[in-house]
């Protein structure tokens, strides 16, 4: 399954880690501020309304 | 607005703000140099126009936040922006007021730091030349950066991330036409793109630093 | 005249997501499909590059690095453009989503331009034997991180929100046109060592730059990185949207 990547197996496996990591990384922030902002804003909303 | 210029120039001076400091600093940077490459002096030479270029902008970066900085605070800007001058013409009278007391000095000043650097007498005119027509622009751009940051408390740091990006071009036509004149090639082109990044940043950074100043003052 | 008049509904339809009402029930009914559209290309895309490319007979197994590098440089100048456009329609027509998508592409696209300077950076080393030359295209691509991280930064020291969207705009146009002109400056400065564009939608099939083989996963990636970036996008200027809209119950909570 794994294709041979000869020589360059680190450089190769390296910058597909590095890339999807930062990628990842950014993911989960953005996520992550998205919900905390969203519930924050829920419960302000319901504070309002009450 | 020739008032303006007159009041901050001579503020500079009393105060022995941007006037000497810049010029002291830029001194020590050089003297720096060769304890930190060795003192050959044939490798002095070779990194010169870099290191002299590169010390006066960050020469001109110093005294930036005073620009603005003060006047924000005691209230006299709120005055003058209330004043029939519009703010774009604060703005280049102060930024000129900056060049006078910084940047002219400097560049007088590189051709004889550039003695201590081995640099030759053809690149030392260079030098002065390009810094004659260059720091002009790195007092414009600095001074909009310093509208930028205005409001904000110790900003210092923040200026200087913003306005080190944008002096980029500059630096690079400056040391260039250096670097050129001290292989005895010709440095005109430089000189003249240095001299067109002068004259696009007043045409163009006076509105923007306008926008900036009426933003923050509102 | 009737396609003229579709492409003025659609012209006004786009305008209508200046209404932050409009746009969060919009992005909320396209964020999932979204999600589903940039897992498909991405995941199809990379996997593709990574198993299933044969080496180049030169640079070897280092030629899947390319699905990664290209899709990120091109997302990186992309979101450079799109706060760029945010920030010059904040500017003229005070339209907060415009700047908050500005706002929320800025930390996307800081992203991209180092996952595209790390991945250049792993190869280079073996192929032209160094981690890093001052050629033209890596330098521009670390001036474009500063201007990024200067924006980031200015947005993050000001505390009032409109004063700080007014600002990095201002920002964001005069950085963009000192960000081109280093560009050119910089082509002035160092010869460079980076080939040139190998990848040119427009006419990459005619001219052969880039086989078949290695472009149809790379167009995959690129498609996908490109859906990532709006998905992101849209995320972003949906929480950067919420959090003004707690600001302002926040602050009206206090007066009473």
């Amino acid at each position: 399954m794994m294709p041979d990547l000869g020589k360059y197996a680190v450089e190769v496996m390296g910058s597909y880690g590095v890339s999807l990591l930062a990628l990842a990384l950014l993911c989960v922030v953005y996520i992550r501020r998205s919900s905390l902002v969203k519930r924050a804003l829920i419960t302000a909303e319901a504070r309002k309304d009450a | 607005m020739i008032q303006l210029f007159m009041r901050d120039i001579g503020l500079a001076v009393r105060s022995g703000g941007g006037f000497g400091l810049a010029l002291i600093f830029f001194l020590i940077v050089v003297v720096l140099i060769p304890f930190a490459l060795g003192p050959d002096q044939s490798a002095l030479a070779l990194v010169a126009p870099g290191v002299l270029w590169l010390g006066a902008l960050l020469a001109c970066l110093l005294s930036l936040d005073r620009i603005f900085g003060l006047d924000y605070e005691d209230g006299s800007l709120d005055l003058l922006a209330s004043s029939p001058l519009p703010l774009e013409s604060v703005y280049i009278a102060k930024a000129a007021a900056h060049w006078l007391t910084t940047g002219l000095p400097l560049a007088l000043a590189a051709p004889l730091l550039g003695v201590l650097l081995n640099l030759s007498f053809d690149a030392g005119m260079a030098l002065c030349f390009s810094l004659l027509l260059g720091t002009p622009a790195l007092s414009l751009i600095g001074a909009f950066g310093a509208t930028l940051t205005l409001g904000i408390k110790r900003g210092g740091l923040l200026l200087s991330l913003l306005v080190l990006p944008l002096y980029v071009p500059t630096l690079i036509f400056g040391a260039q036409a250096v670097r050129s004149a001290s292989l005895g090639q010709p440095f005109d082109v430089p000189l003249v793109l240095i001299l067109a990044i002068s004259l696009g940043a007043v045409a163009i950074l006076p509105f923007a630093s306008g926008a900036a100043l009426r933003i923050n003052l509102r | 005249m009737n396609s003229t008049s579709t492409s003025k509904r659609l012209w006004d339809a786009f305008w209508q997501l200046a209404n932050p009402k409009v746009f969060m029930g919009w992005s909320g009914r396209w964020l999932p499909w979204l999600v589903g559209l940039t897992i498909l290309f991405l995941g199809s895309g990379l996997i593709w590059g990574f198993f299933f490319t044969p080496d180049d007979t030169r640079q070897g197994s280092t030629v899947k690095i390319i699905y990664l590098h290209v899709p990120a440089a091109l997302m990186a100048i992309n979101g450079y453009l799109l706060m760029f456009v945010g920030s010059l329609v904040w500017l003229i027509r005070r339209q907060h989503v415009s700047v908050l998508a500005a706002k929320a592409a800025a930390p996307v696209g800081m992203t991209m331009t180092l996952i595209a300077l790390a991945t250049g950076a792993i190869w280079g080393q073996p192929m032209w034997g160094t981690y890093w030359v001052w050629d033209p295209r890596l330098t521009s691509f670390l001036i474009l991180f500063l201007f990024y991280a200067g924006y980031i930064a200015l947005w993050a020291a000001i505390e009032d929100d409109d004063t700080a969207a007014d600002l990095t705009s201002v920002l964001a146009l005069v950085g963009s046109v000192f960000a081109l002109l280093s560009r050119y400056a910089v082509l002035f400065w160092s010869q460079g060592l980076h080939q040139g564009t190998t990848v040119n939608l427009a006419d990459g099939a005619k001219q052969e730059n880039i086989s078949n083989v290695f472009f149809q996963p790379l167009f995959l990636s690129m498609a996908g990185f490109g859906l990532l970036f709006v998905t992101l996008l849209l995320i972003g200027t949906r929480t950067e949207l919420r959090r003004r809209r707690l600001k302002v119950l926040q602050a009206r909570e206090r007066m009473q």
